[in-house]
């Protein structure tokens, strides 16, 4: 139940930080359960039942881990850049809860793919970094990532650190699709596309059905950990709440 | 409206003129990250030949970034940020009006000497006008995107490296095109794509940035 979902019937319901948590509190334990169940599903799929490469040999099965990885880390800026709007054009309050909590999930889905990839490059290529257009601009991401983390922790006050991180992020978001059209474009100037792919209809439903399942795993995993650390984050707001007015009875 | 903007530039201008620090120092920085980087690569003249162009990117693109952290935070401190705030003219513009001023002192002068030290790096004569012309074209686009990084980071502490670490990433696609157009004039292979694209991402910055800056500006002073 993630901010894009929401119509704005049940945008202005979920306004209310309260009963967010109630519902959150509710919804948890289901997702949760889910969630462990697909990635169960998913990783038995991934190691016994795809089958190796007949070139790869048994390290494709990294794929069924960096693919929805790879995937997520994209799904996260847009979650991010959702809740952006929300908070720049909606003034949702919530809204600069949800893009607080999805920026560190992403940055870890993002490194995931970053390890995963060159953890799979090392016996596919015979190099851990390959400065291939993909790898790069993933990079990128995660720089951007770790950007927009970093200026949120530069800032004490949250109503001014939620504007500006929205707007880093919008900015971002328009500036993520060029950076990885000049990657791409630079990449290919230097060496025609020779590296392994995995897009296209090439692709074999003994191995795409397991791709599915833990794509769908992980972005589970994902909803499911966005939606703890955004009740987390309501209560650690509230707490700092709770401190500040203490601190003001107490002058 | 015109005459606003001018006067702005002319302010600023003046500003980095005559008070100390400002004009002049990026060039020197320019010159320092360039002079180091044959110690770091080995004097040898057909390497630095080779990746001359690619050093002097570098040296205009953190010159051009260090330079930055200040060009809100001193009429933020004095105030006159927020008589910006109340001029008639849009805030976008006035942005984009400082932006130039701050491009005319520091990414013009790089551009200029860029190929005096292009000559320093072995550089052919080629590669000396095709960096200058890259310089000149890409260059707004640095401060510009620039521009938005100083905005979001004004009045922090720690902006001076927080700065860069937002900008550089968004400063890729101007790196790739400033050195692909380089790299294709020096060789005599047609650049009209490359110089294209990196006008094309200058232009979407001149419209772009001023506004994401001052959205941020507001934000960040309100």
């Amino acid at each position: 139940m993630s901010q894009a979902e929401a119509t704005s019937r049940p945008m202005i319901a979920l306004a209310n930080p309260a009963r967010f948590s109630s519902l959150a509190d509710r919804a948890l334990p289901w997702l949760a359960g889910l969630t462990a169940v697909f990635l169960a599903v998913g990783m038995w799929q991934a190691f016994f039942v795809a089958p190796a490469d007949y070139q790869q040999g048994e390290t494709v099965r990294i794929m069924f881990v960096h693919v929805p990885a790879a995937w997520l880390c994209m799904f996260g800026w847009g979650v991010m850049s959702v809740a952006s709007l929300g908070v720049l054009v909606w003034r949702h309050p919530l809204a600069d809860v949800a893009a607080q909590a999805a920026a560190p999930i992403g940055a870890a889905f993002t490194l995931i793919a970053l390890v995963t990839g060159s953890l799979w490059g090392r016996p596919m290529w015979g190099t851990w970094w390959e400065w291939d257009a993909r790898l790069t601009s993933v990079l990128v991401l995660f720089l951007m990532y770790l950007g927009v983390i970093a200026l949120r922790a530069a800032l004490d006050e949250p109503a001014r650190a939620a504007r500006l991180v929205a707007i880093l992020t919008l900015v971002g978001f328009i500036n993520i699709p060029i950076i990885k059209f000049s990657v791409d474009w630079w990449n290919t100037l230097h060496q025609p596309a020779s590296v392994f792919r995995m897009d296209g209809p090439t692709i074999h439903p003994s191995i795409l059905v397991p791709l599915l399942v833990n794509a769908f795993a992980f972005t589970l995993l994902f909803v499911t950990l966005h939606l703890l650390l955004m009740r987390t984050e309501l209560m650690r707001r509230r707490l700092r709440g709770l401190r500040l007015r203490a601190a003001e009875a107490a002058r | 409206m015109t005459s606003a903007l001018l006067a702005l530039i002319r302010r600023d201008f003046r500003l980095a003129v005559r008070s100390g620090g400002g004009f002049g120092l990026p060039l020197v920085f320019f010159l320092s990250v360039v002079a180091v980087m044959p110690f770091a690569v080995g004097p040898d003249l057909a390497l630095l030949g080779r990746i001359g162009a690619a050093i002097l990117w570098i040296g205009a693109l953190l010159s051009t970034l260090i330079g930055l952290d200040r060009l809100f935070g001193a009429d933020a401190e004095d105030g006159s940020l927020d008589l910006l705030f109340a001029a008639p003219a849009p805030l976008a513009l006035l942005v984009l009006a400082k932006a130039l001023a701050h491009w005319v002192v520091t990414g013009l002068p790089l551009a200029a000497i860029a190929p005096l030290l292009g000559l320093m790096l072995n550089l052919p004569p080629a590669a000396l006008a095709a960096v200058a012309l890259t310089l000149l074209i890409g260059t707004p686009a640095l401060t510009l995107l620039g521009t938005i990084g100083a905005a979001l980071t004004v009045g922090l502490r720690r902006g001076g490296l927080l700065l860069p670490v937002l900008v550089l990433p968004m400063t890729v696609p101007v790196l790739i095109f400033a050195v692909s157009a380089t790299n294709a004039l020096i060789a005599g292979e047609p650049a009209g794509a490359s110089l294209s694209l990196l006008l094309a991402v200058t232009m979407a910055a001149f419209v772009l940035a001023p506004l994401a800056a001052a959205a941020a500006l507001r934000s960040a002073l309100s």
